[in-house]
C-alpha cells in the first residue's frame, strides 16, 4: 500500500524554506557572482577571478583590504582575550548555589546588550571626551589624570578602545550561555566531587570547566562571525571612514565605503561583491576549522 | 567556624566582582538618563551631578517631542520587530515542527540547509538583496526590512525550536491523533504552548539585532517616512551636535521600549536556554 502524500509537512515548513531562500540564500549567491565581473571597455564583462586577484594583490586595493583584515583580527582576538573570560567568569559566579540578586545582576549586566550601536556609540564618544570629560574628571578624582589620553582620537588606541566598548555592550551574551550550561549541570556530579573534596575553584577548573567547554566553542564561533560581521560600532562612533586615518577600519565598514562610496569615493557594486565573497570565504573557513578542527575533539557529557 | 569565614569571604567577593560590572555595565546609561533631565548650562557643568531641582529641565524632551518625528520612528521600529518577530516565530516553529516531528526523504539535509544561515550572515548579500527590493519595488517600505529580518531570524529560531521540540513527548501527540486532532491542530494546541520557555528565548535573540539594526534601515529604507527609531536617533547626533538635551533625551527614550521588551520575555529566557538547545 502507499502511503498518502503527507501535504502537512510541505505546508510546515514552505513559508520558512521559501522566505529563507528568497532573501538570504539567493542573495547570497548572486553576490558570489557579481563578484566575478566588473566594467570592461564594452560595459560589464565576466573577469573571473580577476577582482579578487586586484582585492589581494593590487596596491590601490590591497593595502586598504589588509589593514581592514589585520584590524579586524585584532578586533577579534580582544573579544576572545576579554570579552569572553569575563563572560565566564561572571557566570560562574552568578551561578553559586544560594547567591543573593542572582537575577537583578543578570538584569543590570545583560543591559548594555540590549542598547542599540546608536546609544552606545554615543555615550562612550561623550564620556571619553576630553572636552565634556566625564572620564578625565574621573581618573582626576583617583589621581590619575596623567593617563587620559582622547583613546578615540589617536591611531595607536582607537581600535583597541572600540574593540573593549564594543566588549562593554556584549560580554553579557556569553555569560547567559554559560550561565545556563552551569546551571545545566547536575548536583549530582557536583555533590560527588565534593565527596571526594573538591570544591570552590578546584570543582570549578576540574569539574565543571570540562563540562561546558562544548558551549565556550559555540560562543568562540559566534564570536568569530560576529565580528567578522561587525560595521555598526565603529560606522557609529567613528563613521563610514573609519578614522583617525583608517585604524580602526574593519572588513565591514571597508564593504559598505566600497559598495556604496563616500564622499569623494565613488561605489562599485563589483569591487564590493569581492570584498563581501572575501568576507564569505574567511567566515566559512573560520566556521570549517571550527567544526572539523576543534567541535570534533570536544567531548560531550550526556547526564 | 573556619569553613563559615571561607564561605562568607567568598560571598562578599563574588558581590563585590558583581556590583562593580554592574556599575561598569549601568553608569553609561545612568550617564545619559541624569543629563537628560538637566539643563544645558548643567550638563556641561557638572554632568555626574543629579538633576536637582534648581538645574532640572524638560526641555530635551520637549524639543524631541515637537521637532524630529520621533513617534513615527517610533512606530516604525516597533511594526518591524513585532512583525518579524511573530513571522520568525511562527515559521521557525512550523519548520521546526516538520523538522522535528516527521521522518521524510532528505530531512537531515533540510535541516542542514536551514542551519547554514546561523553562521553565514545575511549582510553578504546585501548586494543581491538591494537588487531584489528594487525590482520588487520595496525600496524604502517597510515590508523591505520585515521580510529581510525574517529571513535573518528563521535559522537560529529553526534550530533552538526543533531542539526543544524533540523533548515533546509523543504519547502526548499520539493521544490527540487518536482522538481525531489534525496534524495542524496537534502543532498548533499541543506543541506550541509546551514550547514556550524555547519561544521566549528566540525572541530575545532575534528580537535584539533588529530593534538595534542600523546597516538595513540605512540601505534598505533610509526615507524619512520609513525611518527606524535607530537610524532616526542619528538625526539628533549631527556631526557637529548642537542640541544635547535633544539628544540625550531622544536617547533615554530609545532605551525604554526594548528595556520593556526584554523584561517581558526574560521571565522565560534562563529557563528557554536551560532546558535545551544551546548547552
Amino acid at each position: 500500500m502507499k502511503r498518502p502524500v503527507r501535504w502537512h509537512i510541505a505546508v510546515f515548513l514552505a513559508p520558512a524554506v521559501l522566505i529563507y531562500t528568497a532573501i538570504m540564500i539567493v542573495p547570497l549567491f548572486g553576490t558570489l557572482n557579481l563578484s566575478l565581473f566588473n566594467t570592461g571597455p564594452d560595459g560589464v564583462e565576466f573577469v573571473g577571478l580577476a577582482n579578487f586577484a586586484t582585492l589581494f594583490g593590487d596596491p590601490r586595493w590591497a593595502d586598504a583590504f589588509w589593514n581592514a583584515l589585520g584590524n579586524n583580527v585584532w578586533f577579534f582576538i580582544v573579544h576572545m582575550l576579554v570579552q569572553n573570560p569575563i563572560g565566564i567568569a561572571l557566570a560562574a559566579i552568578l551561578s553559586s548555589p544560594r547567591l543573593r540578586m542572582a537575577a537583578f545582576y543578570r538584569t543590570a549586566i545583560f543591559i548594555p546588550t540590549i542598547l542599540s550601536f546608536v546609544i552606545v556609540g554615543f555615550v562612550w564618544k561623550l564620556i571619553l571626551s576630553p572636552i565634556w570629560g566625564i572620564a578625565p574628571g574621573l581618573l582626576d578624582l583617583v589621581g590619575l589624570k596623567s593617563l587620559f589620553a582622547p583613546w578615540l582620537g589617536r591611531e595607536e588606541y582607537a581600535l583597541t578602545t572600540l574593540a573593549l566598548i564594543s566588549v562593554w555592550q556584549f560580554v553579557g551574551i556569553p555569560m547567559m550561555l554559560i550561565y545556563a550550561a552551569l546551571l545545566s549541570i547536575p548536583d549530582e556530579v557536583l555533590e560527588a566531587a565534593e565527596m571526594d573534596g573538591i570544591t570552590g575553584m578546584s570543582a570549578f577548573w576540574k569539574i565543571k570547566l570540562p563540562l561546558i567547554l562544548p558551549s565556550i566553542g559555540i560562543i568562540s564561533i559566534l564570536t568569530f562571525v560576529g565580528n567578522f560581521n561587525a560595521f555598526d560600532l565603529i560606522y557609529v562612533a567613528q563613521g563610514a571612514l573609519a578614522g583617525p586615518d583608517f585604524s580602526t577600519d574593519i572588513l565591514g565598514t571597508f564593504l559598505y565605503r566600497t559598495f556604496f562610496g563616500f564622499q569623494l569615493q565613488l561605489g562599485d557594486p563589483y569591487m564590493g561583491s569581492a570584498i563581501a565573497g572575501a568576507m564569505f570565504g574567511i567566515i566559512l573557513l573560520g566556521v570549517c576549522v571550527y567544526l572539523f578542527g576543534i567541535q570534533t575533539r570536544l567531548r560531550r557529557y550526556q547526564f | 567556624m573556619a569553613q563559615a569565614r571561607i564561605s562568607w569571604g567568598r560571598t562578599i567577593a563574588a558581590h563585590a566582582i558583581l556590583i562593580t560590572w554592574t556599575v561598569i555595565a549601568l553608569f553609561p546609561v545612568f550617564v545619559t538618563v541624569v543629563n537628560s533631565f538637566k539643563s544645558r548650562r548643567a550638563i556641561f557643568a557638572d554632568p555626574l551631578a543629579l538633576p536637582w531641582p534648581e538645574h532640572f529641565d524638560l526641555v530635551g524632551y520637549t524639543t524631541v517631542l515637537k521637532q524630529g518625528d520621533f513617534f513615527g520612528y517610533f512606530q516604525n521600529s516597533m511594526i518591524v520587530t513585532v512583525v518579524s518577530l511573530f513571522l520568525v516565530l511562527l515559521f521557525g516553529a512550523m519548520a521546526a515542527f516538520a523538522l522535528s516531528e516527521y521522518r521524510f526523504r532528505g530531512d537531515m539535509l533540510m535541516g542542514l540547509y536551514l542551519a547554514l544561515g546561523i553562521m553565514i550572515p545575511i549582510r553578504l548579500g546585501t548586494v543581491a538583496i538591494l537588487e531584489i527590493m528594487v525590482a520588487g519595488g520595496l525600496v524604502n517600505t517597510l515590508t523591505a526590512l520585515i521580510l529581510v529580518y525574517t529571513a535573518q531570524g528563521l535559522p537560529l529560531a529553526v534550530f533552538i525550536l526543533s531542539e526543544f521540540m524533540k523533548t515533546v513527548s509523543d504519547d502526548l501527540k499520539n493521544a490527540g491523533r487518536i482522538d481525531g486532532l489534525s496534524e495542524y491542530a496537534i502543532f498548533f494546541t499541543l506543541v506550541l504552548p509546551l514550547v514556550r520557555p524555547a519561544m521566549a528565548t528566540v525572541a530575545v535573540f532575534t528580537m535584539i539585532p533588529i530593534w538595534n539594526d542600523l546597516w538595513f534601515p540605512l540601505i534598505l529604507a533610509p526615507a524619512e517616512e520609513v525611518k527606524t527609531i535607530t537610524l532616526g536617533s542619528q538625526v539628533f547626533i549631527g556631526q557637529f551636535v548642537t542640541n544635547w538635551n535633544a539628544v540625550l533625551a531622544a536617547l533615554s527614550l530609545a532605551i525604554l521600549p526594548v528595556l520593556v521588551l526584554y523584561l517581558i520575555f526574560s521571565r522565560q529566557l534562563i529557563r528557554g536556554i536551560t532546558a535545551g538547545a544551546v548547552k
